[in-house]
């Protein structure tokens, strides 16, 4: 299975549970954490990378529903507003995966979301504030 | 024998609809395959453009009169102030202006979501914008404060004028501390982890007529998706032409002054823009038209990235201790490529301008010039050339 990329949000008695030990333990899966909100007691968020078997997958993430886990696939949190980019290319230096890159020869800007860690960085550097963080 | 045209000739071509308009992206292989002489010859106008933040700008206003009179004092567009120190309802908004209340770089870096730019876009969009205004009140106007909503359309007068735009040419900008910094360039990484630049190279106006041998007072030209006018030098404007060590040679420190009715301008053409730890501004889409009178102003015309050189300057100590010594030289095509090579190191590129918007411009421009609705208009004076113009000073201190 290619790694899929989630973002999962807790609540706040779940945040003290060691749920990635669990997943890499019991569903044998490759969990690449690539950012992480967790305070004790409160409501938290995660962005995981998974790899693994489907079925194992299927089951870790169910485990994690049962924990009262909602799970949404990475690729809607960061989103290009194509009305506003201007493909200036201020976004191209801070993105550290890649998943924003100038396509020669035109010098357009590309967003590939698969890449799209959500470090959201070039949410900041966007001089024009054409990348939106949508929930 | 030497082609030369006329200015009135041209204008003749473009009413007549024979008109030979290319950009100056498409002028480079035609001058390549057939030469600057043919090339002049068949070739009666070069279309340039450019899509980059422009701090020094600015839009005036005429509010029209309050009943009762109000001789404005201190005015506020949407919570951003614009000068007023001019007459009773008029005044000026700069474009790197932020709000009373901004908490600009307390928490750095700071966001400046919103300063005279996003106003001046949101105007030119046809939004409502708030207007604030205090006075002190004088017999003869006595009102002392108002607090209303305006659009564009609302005001008698609505005008662009920006006082340098333009830039001939711009430093390519790394970082050579060992912190990250937050800069007008963009965010550069420490130990030159990356290169910003911002011009569009080979489109960009004033890098197609180094010697202002066209450019000029009166000059027409797009100006933020309107049509505008060159009125002057810009401010710093010191052009020049350097040998370059290693080969080449740097054009570089022309600037233009220009102005031209906000009403007629378009939003996605003037678009007010936020840099991350330096400030709120204005990115301005201009394009100038070069009317090509003889086989020099062809040659310049049709220089292309692999000709055209940048300066390399750090911007970790040497440009804000005000010694922008730069530390190399590289070709607009170098900086296209994604990588420079400097001090040995790979150093990944980004641009700032945008070269999609600035090829636009360009080809709107010749759009306008071959349909007949533009005509090139004779400068009234040229602009200082070439070692025509004093070296810039820097500010020296004295005791008062």
């Amino acid at each position: 299975m290619s790694p899929k990329r989630v973002v999962l949000r807790f609540m706040a008695e779940t945040a003290d549970k060691p749920i990635i030990y669990q997943l890499i333990r019991n569903y044998d899966l490759v969990v690449n954490i690539l950012k992480a909100h967790i305070n004790p007691h409160k409501e938290g968020m995660m962005v995981l990378e998974i790899q693994g078997e489907p079925e194992q997958y299927a089951r870790g993430l169910e485990y994690l529903r049962s924990l009262g886990v909602t799970i949404q696939p990475l690729s809607q949190d960061v989103h290009r507003n194509e009305t506003i980019c201007s493909h200036c290319g201020a976004c191209i230096s801070v993105c550290p995966s890649g998943a924003l890159y100038l396509e020669r020869p035109d010098m357009t800007v590309n967003f590939d979301e698969d890449k799209c860690v959500v470090c959201l960085m070039c949410v900041r550097a966007c001089p024009y504030k054409a990348m939106e963080v949508r929930f | 024998m030497a082609v030369e045209k006329s200015l009135a000739e041209i204008n003749a071509r473009i009413k007549s609809g024979k008109v030979v308009v290319l950009t100056a992206e498409e002028v480079i292989p035609l001058v390549r395959e057939k030469g600057v002489r043919q090339a002049a010859a068949e070739v009666d106008v070069v279309t340039t453009g450019t899509f980059g933040t422009m701090c020094s700008s600015g839009a005036y206003f005429n509010f029209g009169h309050t009943k009762p009179r109000m001789k404005m004092s201190k005015v506020w567009l949407n919570n951003v102030q614009a000068y007023a120190g001019l007459a009773a309802v008029d005044a000026f908004l700069g474009a790197t202006e932020v709000p009373d209340n901004d908490p600009l770089n307390s928490i750095h870096p700071g966001e400046f979501r919103y300063g005279g730019g996003h106003v001046i876009h949101d105007l030119v969009a046809r939004k409502p914008v708030s207007l604030r205004a205090i006075a002190y009140g004088t017999d003869c106007y006595p009102r002392r404060e108002i607090n209303t909503v305006i659009t564009i359309d609302d005001l008698n007068q609505a005008v662009l004028f920006n006082p340098r735009n333009a830039y001939q040419n711009y430093n390519v900008a790394v970082n050579l501390s060992d912190r990250t910094i937050y800069t007008y360039m963009g965010v550069l990484k420490p130990h030159m982890g990356n290169a910003n630049y911002s011009t569009s190279g080979q489109l960009s106006p004033l890098l197609k007529d180094p010697y202002f041998r066209t450019i000029g007072i009166g000059t027409r030209i797009f100006l933020g998706g309107g049509t505008g006018y060159v009125v002057w030098q810009g401010t710093q404007h010191c052009p020049g032409l350097t040998p370059l060590p290693e080969g080449g040679q740097l054009v570089s420190g022309g600037t233009l002054a220009v102005i031209g009715d906000l009403k007629q301008m378009r939003p996605e053409w003037l678009v007010g823009v936020s840099f991350l730890g330096y400030g709120a501004s204005l990115t301005v889409g201009l394009g100038i038209p070069i009317p090509i009178l003889n086989e020099e102003i062809m040659y310049w015309a049709s220089r292309s990235d692999e000709e055209i050189y940048a300066p390399v300057v750090d911007y970790g100590l040497d440009y804000p201790a005000g010694n922008p010594q730069p530390l190399g030289y590289v070709t607009y095509a170098q900086l296209k490529s994604g990588t420079i090579n400097l001090q040995g190191r790979e150093v990944p590129t980004a641009p700032l301008s945008s070269y999609p918007r600035a090829r636009q411009i360009a080809a709107i421009l010749k759009d306008w010039i071959r349909a007949g609705g533009f005509l090139l208009s004779e400068p009234v004076a040229l602009l200082p050339s070439i070692n025509e113009v004093t070296p810039l000073k820097s500010l020296q201190e004295k005791e008062a």
